[in-house]
């Protein structure tokens, strides 16, 4: 029998909505009551501060997208035109250029705190995937905008980039073809590339709202990596947490701020201020900051096709993480071996970025052969074999009994 | 209520006898011509991003070499990619026959590189990654074997175009192109 169901709002409009349609109860339950564990830290604010820059990114980008020639003979004047005579013009393209940087910021931290805390252990091996696949489709995004002011370093990108497919075996080729729809980068490539530009950030949104309600099924993780007992272990998410994230948010964008309005074009590339030319390679083609991790990797192996599987391999790692990690003790804090190891991955993910905005020859290359050596072993050796040697601290009876010390935490269980 | 809507001898009793059969057959033809279908409908979408006909139509150009001297090159661009024109010297062509094939990475002659040995014609782009390599001005560097420098990640190729040092993993590409005359070549 068709009815309407039971809603409790007490003003009439919104209660008659949510009887047919319960968005409210659905945000009432996830955004207001929903459980997080009490002892969560300022890292936590991150996934928050990521969404928002998602939303800050589709905002410029349509009003950039009003502006915006997306054919080869005007896209760089388009920007410069946007840059000199469009109302504010240079504050929406500044913020979505650095805008990029500060949403890769935001995800690099949510993924290492991820690693740090095993956030991505049963139950969560299917919220750290899509966290992934976010990933993925993040690189996608920020290298296909790259492209569109068409200056030396968008063109040059995207030729090497789109090349990386031609060293797959027979299928490289016609798949080079096809990305770009032509014999070179050229125009064809780059009106797809806009189009896909355009596209992107709206299957990003569906991705992170599948992320949040994979996250929402089983809860927050949250330092000490064990499960939220009752009450006395969680605060509502209203106001504790809304309110906690949003100062984060605050704090963030005055870091943002200050690279729009005093150092713009500190995280770019001066060789993009030239207008493309397919006859003229710049002296030294580096990528933007947020892939020089992996294009040290890319450029560390000798082989092309073997150092394209390195390069997809490191990311598609990822994926299997939850299978390789063997340990059953989710946080670093109670893991005092893979802590430091933690750590030092950490660092060797910085060692490599440096690597691959140098030049690929003499040390640098040695240090990022011997950082992409590390990387490996790192997640097929000693995540595997740590599982099973190491032994871990004493993991507290409960959250509550940790955060709050003994007779204290009692009484509140009690209560 | 649901059985009704189901024809006789299937529904509720298709776990049993021909029935079943009967079924499942139905639900693999269906699902391969779904398939099928789906795959169908997805070519005209590839199918669109690949070259159009006018990128092709203009896939060949005629090339006049008379001003170019012996020992200069020239670039001309060809389907939007740079292809070097090398008028090459007697000492160039000397040191790219002379090569013993076994010390090459892509063993191919020089004879078979070439129409006429004084002139080389290859696309100008390393076939690592895309770049345009250096060595077409005489002030270029052009790398350990005297043909062309990759600046973008080191690769070296010689005076044949071949590739002989760096992360290359073939020589650069010799493009279709005939003699039209003693003097011109066209491209494509």
């Amino acid at each position: 029998m068709a009815q309407a169901q039971a809603s409790k709002f007490k003003n009439p409009l919104v209660n008659w909505i949510d009887s047919r349609l319960p968005i409210f109860t659905m945000l009432d339950h996830e955004y207001n009551h929903y459980p997080m564990p009490r002892n969560v830290n300022y890292l936590w604010a991150f996934g928050a501060i990521a969404g928002i820059m998602l939303v800050i990114m589709i905002a410029t980008g349509l009003f950039l997208a009003m502006q915006y020639s997306s054919h080869t003979s005007l896209a760089f004047d388009s920007v410069e035109r946007i840059m000199r005579d469009v109302n504010y013009g240079w504050l929406l393209r500044y913020v979505h250029a650095n805008g990029a940087s500060m949403f890769f910021i935001a995800v690099y931290i949510h993924m290492f705190r991820g690693l740090y805390y095993g956030s991505y252990k049963a139950p969560r091996e299917i919220l750290w995937i899509l966290g992934v696949i976010i990933f993925l489709v993040m690189m996608g995004t920020a290298f296909m905008g790259y492209v569109l002011p068409w200056g030396q370093m968008s063109f040059w990108g995207a030729t090497v980039i789109t090349n990386l497919f031609s060293a797959f075996p027979i299928v490289g080729d016609p798949i080079v073809t096809l990305l770009w729809g032509g014999f070179s980068v050229d125009n064809p490539t780059l009106n797809r590339f806009f189009a896909l530009h355009f596209l992107l950030p709206f299957v990003l949104l569906g991705l992170v709202i599948l992320h949040t309600a994979a996250l929402h099924v089983c809860g927050s993780n949250n330092p000490l990596g064990i499960d939220a007992k009752g009450p006395q272990d969680t605060v509502p998410f209203n106001p504790y947490v809304t309110l906690k994230d949003g100062f984060a948010v605050v704090m963030f964008l005055i870091v943002f701020a200050f690279f729009v309005f005093f150092m713009p074009n500190y995280l770019g590339h001066p060789d993009n201020y030239i207008p493309a030319n397919p006859l003229v390679t710049p002296a030294h083609i580096v990528p933007e900051w947020y892939f020089l991790p992996f294009y040290a990797i890319l450029r560390a192996i000798p082989d092309k096709l073997g150092g394209v599987i390195a390069m997809f391999g490191s990311i598609a790692l990822l994926m299997a993480l939850p299978w390789l990690d063997t340990s059953k003790v989710r946080s670093c804090k109670f893991r005092p071996i893979y802590r430091q190891f933690f750590w030092i991955l950490a660092i060797d993910g910085l060692v490599l970025g440096y690597a691959g905005a140098m030049p690929a020859e003499g040390a640098w290359l040695l240090i990022a052969r011997v950082g992409t050596f590390y990387y490996f072993f790192h997640f097929l050796v000693l995540l595997p074999v740590l599982g099973k040697l190491e032994r871990p601290l004493p993991l507290p009876n409960s959250i509550s009994e940790a955060v709050l010390k003994g007779a204290h935490a009692k009484s509140m269980e009690k209560a | 209520m649901a059985q009704t809507t189901h024809p006789p001898g299937t529904g509720g009793h298709a776990a049993s006898g021909d029935g079943s059969n009967r079924r499942d057959f139905l639900y693999l033809a269906t699902g391969a011509v779904g398939v099928v279908g789906a795959a169908s409908a997805a070519w005209p979408f590839i199918s669109s991003m690949n070259p159009a006909a006018d990128t092709l139509a203009l896939a060949s150009i005629d090339v006049d070499l008379a001003p170019v001297a012996e020992g200069q090159a020239i670039t001309v661009t060809w389907r939007g990619k740079p292809v070097f024109v090398r008028h090459r010297n007697a000492k160039e062509i000397e040191q790219a026959k002379t090569v013993n094939l076994g010390d090459l990475r892509d063993p191919v002659a020089d004879e078979a590189r070439v129409k006429k040995p004084e002139w080389l014609i290859v696309v100008g782009i390393c076939t690592h990654l895309g770049c345009v390599p250096l060595g077409q001005k005489v002030t270029d560097p052009r790398g350990d074997f005297e043909g062309w420098f990759c600046p973008c990640h080191g690769s070296h190729y010689d005076t044949a175009g071949r590739i002989r040092k760096g992360p290359a993993p073939a020589n650069l590409v010799v493009p279709t192109y005939a003699f039209t005359s003693d003097t011109k070549i066209r491209l494509g």
